[in-house]
């Protein structure tokens, strides 16, 4: 098994029931959103297999917000491309929502990648000659919503990470802070069951980064799921639960608690 | 596909022109150039066919035509040769035909005479006035309708008569209140009494009037009769036309002693000859801007690709961005194959513009009236279309059939 013997890992537990403290009280209704069993993910380097991921366990409820930490080349990326559905895994059973995305084709991967997960990159990645409302459309038009709807729906995206003002502005017109707000709307914009962030304030300074987690924190509240990987101790903290993964393998998996309740 | 699919496309197609003006300048050029010379050629030639249609229009019900030249311009020197050797058509062929064409309703003949300046008291033209010397028949054989006065008859002929009649712009022209028939005209310093003016034959051009016309005899008394002249056969009706043509063209073999199985020594002109005359030339000018534009939109077509290619690099991570948000291969796909087709319409719709323009230029230059081929306008637009699928599909394949991972890591 992937746990080491420490008294505060709790693989595969709803935090809810356990630390009172910890999540927002629907996190306790149980809902299972991810479910791993035993995900091994090999690459083929020349001769070589490298063992990404070497049979991970992990259970994800509704209304959790997770961080994953690691040193670099422990698994964290392969994980979170496992867990978008960007990548399937070499073996092991992958369920989302209670339907097993293992073994999907890569068309029923991108229906899954629009209807229930939102990304929120280091990078933004947002298209650059696009407005900012245009670019939290984007997710919609692949889903076929028609036009008005489609407005509609991410003109309140926008309100509700406070851009309400700059709907019409490209990227480039706006600062870090701002493109990684309008990153967030567009991962928000289709009610998506997971938020998966990779580093997502691995580009902004620190003060910026905190207002990125503040808004995470109201997300969270909403009763969204998170998922977010970073090297950052800090930004970890603002999780409610910290997984931490080495060689492939799931190192510790805790609960924090929030004495000192994040100020947002 | 659904349309917000579509539009997107066209929105980010069009983004990504703007922002590559340059380089997408010179890619659109291809596509232009290749869609500009289909545009150009085929607008000159319709030009050219309207104009052809309209003289053919000019030859009345069941009529024929014979001259020595052939219908339409000769360019190759050889075969010029070969025309300019001919026999002329002599004036005592019209009586030898009248005579012995028992299909003929009527023969007549004419000729240009000279162009030159015409004076009333009124008015002096420019030396553009064509004037033609005819024959009695002429005004049937050509649909001439007299909106005044009397046409021109055998006794003018026999005679030597110093008469005119003139075509109805020009004799508004020369006479712009009251009546020509009754006054006189002066064509070279040479005066002759209007009898007769035709109804006006309008139409495209307006050109087609300025004209007067004059007994043939009259004519080439005083310009020469060492010329050769056009001769008009009227058949009695569509039924007996092609018996008419083929015994005027065998009284013709006779009467110039051209011997059997050789090529007959004069031209026949009828609509339907000109008609296929004008096809057969046309068609080598069809086949070489088919040739030219193939080449050109062959070339336009590989420098799409390769903007393409350059785009589908330069964007690797707006692609892997839009699969991890939920685009699927195909939406990827076509995507890209419509950006291609976005570029190759901006250069068709450019190259249409400016086919139309440069065509109609040729069409000024020759004289004629401008035309606008709605057809091949169309055709244009569709190959460009074609060229931007065809072009367009490896690159969006490539670009389709990324790693949505290592298109996101990709710098
Ligand atoms: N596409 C790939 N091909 C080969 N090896 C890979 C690939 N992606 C990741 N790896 C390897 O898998 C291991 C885990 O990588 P990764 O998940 O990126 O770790 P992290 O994000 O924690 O740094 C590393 O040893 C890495 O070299
Ligand atoms: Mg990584």
């Amino acid at each position: 098994m992937t746990v080491e013997a420490n008294p505060t890992s709790l693989p595969n537990l709803p935090p809810g029931p356990l630390d009172a403290s910890a999540g927002p009280p629907d996190a306790t209704n149980g809902k299972v959103v991810i479910r791993l069993s035993q995900i091994a993910k090999n690459y083929q380097v020349g001769t070589e297999t490298v063992h990404a991921l070497r049979g991970v366990d992990l259970t994800i409820y509704k209304g959790e917000y997770v961080a994953i930490m690691g040193p670099s080349g422990s698994g964290k990326s392969t994980m979170m491309n496992v867990l978008g559905c960007l990548d399937t895994p070499s073996s092991g059973r992958f369920e989302l929502n209670g339907i097993d995305v293992s073994d999907m084709d890569d068309n029923r991967l991108a229906d899954i990648r629009n209807q229930e997960i939102g990304f929120v990159f280091q990078t933004f990645n947002l298209l650059a000659r696009s407005t900012a409302l245009h670019n939290v459309e984007l997710p919609l038009i692949y889903a076929g919503v028609n036009a008005e709807r489609r407005r509609e729906v991410a003109i309140e995206a926008m309100g509700q990470v406070g851009l309400a003002d700059r709907m019409l502005h490209k990227p480039n017109e706006m600062s870090g802070g701002q493109r990684q707000r309008v990153a967030v709307a567009r991962a928000l914009v289709n009610h998506p069951s997971i938020i998966l962030a990779d580093e997502p304030t691995g580009n902004l300074d620190s003060k910026t980064g905190e207002e990125i987690m503040g808004l995470f924190e109201v997300l969270y509240k909403k009763g969204n799921t998170l998922i977010v990987v970073t090297h950052e101790e800090d930004v970890a903290r603002h999780a409610r639960r910290l997984i931490r993964i080495r060689d492939g393998l799931i190192a510790s998996d805790e609960i924090i608690t929030h004495k000192t309740a994040v100020s947002a | 596909m659904r349309v917000a699919e579509i539009k997107e496309s066209v929105f980010m197609a069009l983004a990504a022109i703007a922002a590559h003006k340059l380089r997408s300048a010179l890619t659109l050029l291809g596509v232009l150039v290749g869609v500009f010379s289909i545009i150009t050629v085929m607008t000159a030639m319709r030009a050219l066919q309207n104009v052809m249609e309209s003289q053919l229009s000019q030859l009345g019900a069941n009529t024929f035509q014979i001259q020595k030249w052939p219908g339409i311009p000769v360019m190759d020197p050889k075969d010029w040769e070969k025309y300019w050797r001919r026999t002329n058509l002599r004036y005592p062929l019209v009586a030898r035909l009248k005579e012995r064409a028992t299909l003929a309703r009527s023969v007549g003949a004419q000729t240009d005479l000279r162009e030159g300046e015409t004076v009333s008291r009124y008015y002096k033209t420019n030396p553009d006035v064509a004037m033609l010397g005819v024959t009695p028949e002429i005004f049937q054989a050509r649909n001439w309708t007299l909106a005044e006065g009397r046409s021109l008859m055998s006794s003018d002929l026999e005679s030597f008569r110093n008469v005119c009649v003139l075509g109805g712009s020009l004799a508004r022209k020369l006479f712009p209140q009251g009546s020509a028939v009754g006054d006189s005209v002066k064509f070279n310093g040479v005066r002759y009494a209007v009898v007769g003016v035709l109804a006006s034959k309008g139409g495209l051009g307006g050109d087609q009037d300025n004209f007067l016309a004059v007994p043939l005899t009259t004519g080439m008394n005083r310009y020469s009769w060492d010329r050769s002249l056009e001769i008009l056969v009227q058949a009695y009706n569509q039924d007996s036309f092609a018996d008419a043509v083929e015994q005027v063209r065998g009284i013709l073999r006779m009467v110039r002693k051209v011997e059997p199985g050789k090529e007959d020594d004069f031209e026949i002109l009828s609509n339907d000859t000109l008609i296929e005359q004008f096809k057969k030339i046309t068609l080598a000018v069809r086949v070489g801007v088919t040739v030219i534009s193939s080449i050109a939109l062959l070339a336009a077509g590989i420098g799409i690709m390769n903007i393409m290619l350059v785009s589908v690099t330069e964007r690797t991570r707006e692609i892997g961005v839009r699969r991890a948000i939920g685009a699927k291969k195909r939406n990827i796909m076509t995507q890209f194959i419509m950006e291609a087709i976005a570029i190759c319409e901006v250069g068709g719709v450019l190259g249409v513009l400016c086919g139309l323009l440069g065509g109609n230029l040729v069409a000024h230059f020759l004289n004629v009236p401008i035309a606008i081929p709605m057809d091949w306008v169309l055709i244009g637009l569709v190959i460009c279309s074609l060229v931007g699928v065809i072009f367009g599909t490896y690159p969006a394949y490539k670009a389709a059939n990324l790693d949505p991972i290592e298109s996101l890591r990709y710098e």
